[in-house]
């Protein structure tokens, strides 16, 4: 089904080959942008324009009443703690898309080589982490975290360990963050990675078989190959949306301890919003835009390959 | 394998054997992992319904088993549902889903229908700005947003959501109908156009009922995504009255230092019950529309 619908891009060169469609299509272009204008009116009043427009908020000054250029941007690369919420974002990002990566991968395969019946039973409580809305399942988090009533260091207890301090202690809080969005991340690239297997051809493994593949080479030579587009798809849209990660560690910890976790997201909401400094608030999150455009032109390139190799 | 590859002589039975062996032990490690998994994935939401169903006595002794429920009671949800705001909240996500669904669908179902079948000036270009444009975080955007909500007179109001959610869901929505119009045959277009039928005549007797897997699909991610929609609402609605589920629980039920933890739970539990509902019942439609085109994980 995926696979169907990632092929999606419109075709503008496969114009319908009957003339009277053509014409017909002609005639009715003003019908065509009647119907995209609702589209088009979102997209440039709701998303174009707020960007444009963050780009200009953030070059005021805090109480917006002076064009200050560039100050906000050096402003905030000369402070400490803006760095730790780079370095904080890229090791929350790419530590937790490599864990749900591999996960995920590895859940699919176990998936994949169950018998059909038992699939969907075990396919379905697997993608339960990812049904629940992050912003509440987090809470049950939260609450597993708590510093005096945790039920994980109640199971500790048991085993004779000391108590952590998920949330309290950096280290612990940061691996802890990361925990949660592996948690619910994990189902979504074990789904993607359990339809890319199903649509490779059972030839190529009997292919493979009788050339005296074993299973690591299968792996190697036949199933990575027939993924990779798919895989490197996945991870570069969920570096996007882990990157720009808000509801998690807004939760669990508001960029504490020491604003030790804070990630972009977090960051702005609390300089633009709480601390009411919106121009530099705009400042933050658009330190972002750079690598989400070019992991966005990459997840365009990729989905796009994808299309042509599907035609 | 590696036993009766290696002795020449071996019978073929015992080859067989051996295979069977090994696959026998492939399948109860495949089962091991998948119990650990599942373990690792349901711990939180059954620890969530094992505190809501706790009283507040229970949860506050620290000599208890936090894992297991003593005396079970429906207190918490009870409370929830007859005092306080939490049914308010309820209303208002559904209010809030309910019009960001279909705003979503009309705009969307046009879009896709143009940008599907009629080629016009840009249209290429459209397409890839929408996919473009679904891969924008919210979190690029909400502090604009912030003062365009402002100025328009919408801050702490739920209709605010209303405009703003759709920019979450049409584009993704519109991306995926673009596939499915697309795979629905150019003959059915000719032989309606041929009975004189109008575009908006072809899109609704033909592209709707054809295309309604894709259509469904689409309702479901614009469901769920404006359902668990955390950070606009956190940002541009402060007054209990005006909040929406995601927010509404932790506002209302943490004042100061006192965490109703039972409560929160409850509340957690039920509202997270929706999704998970529609997933129970169409778990296919939902991963299709969750997966097609790659989306947030």
């Amino acid at each position: 089904m995926s696979d169907a619908t990632l092929s999606a891009v419109p075709r503008p060169h496969e114009a319908a080959p009957r003339s009277a469609l053509q014409r017909i299509a002609r005639r009715n272009s003003t019908i065509a942008f009647l119907l995209t204008l609702p589209l088009i009116l979102l997209i440039l009043g709701l998303v174009v324009y707020p960007f444009l427009y963050a780009i200009y908020l953030s070059m005021l000054n805090r109480r917006m009443t002076r064009f200050i250029g560039i100050e906000n941007f050096t402003f905030l690369l000369s402070r400490e703690t803006f760095w730790d919420v780079v370095f904080q974002s890229v090791l929350f990002a790419v530590s937790a898309v490599l864990l749900k990566a591999l996960i995920g991968f590895i859940l699919a395969h176990v998936l994949h080589a169950l018998p059909a019946k038992g699939q969907r039973k075990w396919r379905g409580m697997l993608l339960v982490p990812w049904v629940i809305p992050p912003a509440i399942s987090t809470l049950a988090w939260w609450w597993l975290f708590d510093p005096s009533y945790s039920a994980f260091n109640w199971a500790l207890a048991g085993i004779g360990a000391d108590p952590v301090p998920w949330l309290g202690a950096t280290g612990w809080a940061r691996f802890s963050v990361i925990l949660v969005n592996v948690w619910y991340g994990s189902p979504f690239f074990m789904i993607m990675y359990l339809a890319a297997l199903k649509s490779v051809p059972d030839q190529l493994y009997e292919a493979a078989s009788i050339d005296g593949a074993n299973g690591w080479q299968k792996l190697r030579h036949v199933t990575f190959p027939m993924m990779r587009n798919i895989i490197s798809i996945t991870v570069l849209f969920s570096l996007i949306v882990t990157f720009a990660n808000f509801d998690i560690v807004r939760i669990l910890t508001n960029g504490g301890p020491q604003d030790s976790t804070h990630v972009f997201a977090t960051y702005a909401f609390q300089v633009g919003i709480q601390s009411g400094d919106i121009p530099l608030g705009a400042s933050v999150s658009l330190f972002m835009f750079p690598l989400l455009a070019v992991f966005a032109v990459f997840t365009l390139r990729g989905v796009n390959k994808r299309t042509k190799e599907m035609a | 394998m590696s036993t009766t590859t290696a002795g020449g002589f071996v019978p073929a039975e015992m080859k067989h054997g051996s295979l069977r062996r090994e696959r026998r032990w492939a399948m109860i490690g495949a089962y091991v992992a998948l119990a650990v998994f599942v373990v690792f994935f349901m711990t939180p939401p059954f620890h969530m319904l094992v505190t809501s169903l706790k009283g507040s006595a229970e949860i506050a002794d620290l000599s208890g088993n936090p894992w297991l429920v003593s005396a079970p009671t429906l207190q918490n949800y009870w409370e929830l549902l007859t005092q306080g705001n939490y049914l308010l909240h309820f209303r208002n996500s559904i209010i809030v889903t309910t019009c960001t669904v279909l705003i979503s669908m009309v705009v969307s179902t046009l879009a896709a229908f143009a940008l599907a079948r009629m080629k016009f000036w840009g249209s290429a270009t459209l397409a890839t700005g929408v996919f473009l444009t679904y891969l924008v975080p919210e979190t690029l955007l909400f502090i604009p947003m912030f003062q365009i909500v402002g100025s328009l007179g919408l801050y702490n109001n739920m209709w605010a959501m209303v405009l703003i959610f759709p920019t979450l869901t049409v584009p993704f929505c519109t991306w995926i109908m673009i596939g499915y119009f697309a795979s629905i045959p150019k003959e059915l277009d000719e032989a309606a156009l041929i009975d004189g039928a109008g575009h908006l005549q072809m899109l609704w007797k033909i592209f709707i009922p054809v295309a309604l897997p894709g259509i469904l699909a689409a309702m479901i991610f614009a469901f769920t995504v404006s359902w668990a929609a955390f950070i606009y609402p956190i940002a541009f609605l402060v007054s209990s009255d005006q909040m929406v589920l995601t927010v509404g629980i932790v506002s209302d039920l943490i004042r100061a230092d006192t965490f109703q933890w039972g409560k929160i739970m409850a509340g957690a539990l039920m509202a997270a019950l929706p999704p998970l509902l529609v997933y129970a019942f169409l778990m296919d439609y939902y991963i299709a529309g969750l997966t097609a085109g790659a989306t947030k994980g």
